[in-house]
């Protein structure tokens, strides 16, 4: 699904390096989670998937399906599949929620040259996608994400995810700022879309989320660099030694 | 020795001076020898700083001679359509539709010059007001009678066609108790035309209004505008304002708050497309106690545009808790776009609330990556920001059909100017 060869970045227009060679494959299918302590990368790494032009590819590759994305623009991306769950995601006033979906859905779908969606069509699959999320429709007539609890923004992302059924998709410290209920609920959104087709990258801080997200893989990223990779128990075991012994073997 | 430069005319100027000697009113011969010696207005007059006439204005071309057959612009049918209002049309001068005696009852109107009124609100160097007073030709008187709630929206539709300029003065009248919709179009060919139009609105004792200015004027033709109005007591008006076209517009919009309790609440959006001069001036007068006013402009400037905004609010001294709230925001979309405000408070009485913001920002890029991220075009995803920013100003008016039918204009022109 995804390749990320010896990938450099730095800080556009700036001669700040953030990530400094990262490798990491993830198969159809497989979720695999990021962790790191803070300013290692992550975000970088989330934002440089997306397309977020304040990054600069110095070196390296990403390859999607065989394909290089670098010169794709964050639309083209989305519409061949790519998703980012934000950590914070955006409020922006005056654009109702419901406009921004279907916004969001057709213009994939004109982009892949598909048909677009009736508005009929459009609704009931808001409706019984919102239902899974318990979340509430009259939540999605207000502007998008404004005004939204911390759990209601990250539903919504989910909410999105699911509807806009991307085949990669990236999740950004989901689990921050979610009470434990929230937690369940994102976590069983984002299972009910674990398939063969489609492979995640959950990056996260805490081992928490990976109790209720069981990753395929673990991998530690630590400036800029992939300096572990193993099996879910990794993950446990930086819960209980934190990131200090890797970083002092990979020293 | 007595040096006296005297003062060279500019081509518009003389065009104007000749127009004004055939007039044998005395409010011609008043202008005339006012520009003869001042010319038009420059920047060096406070009123005019940001939009200098004399520099601007390059032509001031002949009235029409005879009946022009009307043009029906998109805009204007698609608001009829809309709105299910009664039009009263004007091409160039010429009352061209609309039976008076088909009005909805409760309205007496005549239309023709009828008396020249001074201007019954004081303006700082009224430009508008004197040339309109020495040339205007035609024009509606319009009473509604106390008491009298219409429903039905009124159009005052304006279209100008042929390198002409109509001077225009339109009288209304609310009596005691009652209301109306007024709404003033302005649509015009894309030959450089010449549009001054002056509206004079009295609102008696708890009258209601909606008074509507909205232009899509063609790319070449200059609008001078002007709306006065006297505010009775608790009577309660608001104005809209859409202007989304023109090379050079200026709209003044003056108020008189003559009555206790009375409420003003303006709220307006400019579009100003490349090559476009938008000013927008108003003053609010506040010369009693206890009355309201909330001001709201949003503006749109792509590359060349430029746009002006002077927001006066006066209280006087006896104006006791007066409550005026002003607000300009306007959206830069280039580097290459231009926009001055100005808002301005002069108070004189000790008990009141007044408050004015003006900001100026271009489009968040996080706002945009986030779109983008979902998939949409870039292209369209500054559209929904732009459309964003200035829809929420009619959204949630008490006529939502009004609402719609401005939106609608806006989204025509964005979708042509984005």
């Amino acid at each position: 699904m995804i390749e990320i060869k010896n990938l450099h970045v730095k800080i556009a227009d700036t001669d700040t390096m953030i990530l400094n060679g990262v490798n990491l494959t993830i198969k159809d299918g497989e979720v695999a989670a990021i962790m790191g302590p803070n300013g290692s990368g992550k975000s970088t790494l989330s934002y440089v998937l997306a397309g977020k032009d304040d990054y600069e590819v110095t070196e390296g590759d990403i390859l999607f399906n065989g394909e290089s994305i670098l010169e794709m623009s964050p639309d083209e991306r989305a519409a061949k599949g790519v998703f980012l769950a934000f950590q914070y995601p955006l409020e922006i006033p005056g654009v109702p929620t419901m406009n921004f979906l279907k916004a969001a859905m057709n213009s994939q779908r004109k982009a892949r040259g598909e048909a677009e969606m009736t508005t009929p069509e459009f609704i009931k699959a808001v409706k019984s996608e919102a239902a899974k999320l318990g979340i509430d429709m009259t939540m999605l007539k207000r502007a998008l994400n404004v005004g939204f609890s911390g759990g209601e923004k990250k539903r919504a992302e989910i909410l999105q995810m699911a509807l806009l059924a991307p085949k990669f998709c990236v999740m950004d410290e989901t689990d921050s700022g979610l009470d434990i209920d929230a937690l369940k609920v994102v976590s069983e959104g984002v299972n009910a879309l674990r398939s063969p087709e489609r492979s995640f990258l959950v990056i996260t801080h805490y081992q928490r989320l990976l109790d209720h997200i069981v990753p395929d893989s673990v991998h530690v990223l630590y400036k800029g660099r992939i300096i572990k990779s193993g099996d879910k128990e990794l993950a446990l075991e930086l819960e209980e030694n934190g990131y200090a012994d890797i970083i002092g073997e990979a020293a | 020795m007595n040096i006296q430069t005297k003062l060279t005319h500019t081509s518009a100027e003389e065009a104007l001076l000749l127009a004004l000697s055939v007039s044998e009113r005395a409010e011609a011969t008043k202008a005339l020898s006012f520009i003869e010696e001042k010319g038009l207005p420059t920047r060096r007059v406070e009123a005019w700083h940001y939009t200098d006439l004399r520099s601007l204005l390059r032509h001031f071309p002949k009235a029409p001679k005879a009946i022009d057959s009307e043009f029906a612009a998109e805009g204007l049918v698609e608001m009829e359509d809309l709105l299910e209002g009664f039009t009263i049309g004007f091409s160039n001068t010429s009352h061209v539709r609309g039976f008076l005696n088909k009005l909805p009852d409760g309205i007496a109107a005549t239309v023709g010059d009828g008396p020249i009124l001074p201007n019954p609100v004081n303006v700082n160097h009224d430009v508008i007001g004197m040339i309109n007073s020495a040339l205007c030709e035609q024009g509606v008187i319009l009473t509604v009678e106390k008491g009298r709630k219409i429903e039905t929206p009124v159009i005052l539709a304006h279209t100008c066609s042929g390198e002409t300029s109509s001077v225009i003065r339109h009288r209304v009248i609310v009596e005691e108790g009652a209301s109306i919709t007024l709404i003033e179009q302005h649509h015009s060919s894309t030959i450089a035309n010449h549009q001054n139009v002056v509206t004079n609105l009295r609102l008696d004792k708890g009258a209601k209004v909606v008074m509507c200015i909205a232009q899509e004027l063609g790319e070449e033709t200059t609008r001078l505008g002007q709306l006065n109005v006297v505010l009775g007591e608790d009577a309660e008006l608001t104005i809209l304002v859409l202007n989304a076209g023109g090379k050079l517009v200026r709209q003044e919009i003056h108020v008189d708050v003559k009555g206790e309790n009375s409420k003003i609440d303006i709220r307006g959006v400019n579009l100003i497309g490349n090559g476009s001069h938008v000013d927008v001036t108003t003053t609010l007068l506040h010369n009693v106690p206890n009355t309201t006013a909330v001001e709201l402009f949003r503006n749109v400037v792509p590359a060349g545009g430029k746009g002006v905004f002077q927001g006066q609010i006066r209280v006087a001294q006896a104006a006791q808790k007066t409550d005026a709230q002003m607000a300009c925001n306007t959206l830069l979309l280039s580097d290459e776009s231009d926009f001055s405000a100005k808002p301005e408070l002069e108070i004189f009485a000790d008990d009141v609330i007044c408050a004015h913001g003006a900001t100026v920002t271009d489009i968040d890029d996080n706002h945009l990556f986030y779109l983008r991220a979902r998939g949409i075009s870039e292209r369209e995803a500054r559209s929904l920001l732009v459309k964003a920013f200035v829809e929420e100003v009619f959204e949630d008016l008490d006529n939502e059909q009004l609402g719609e039918a401005l939106n609608s204009r806006i989204e025509n022109w964005l979708d042509l100017n984005g």
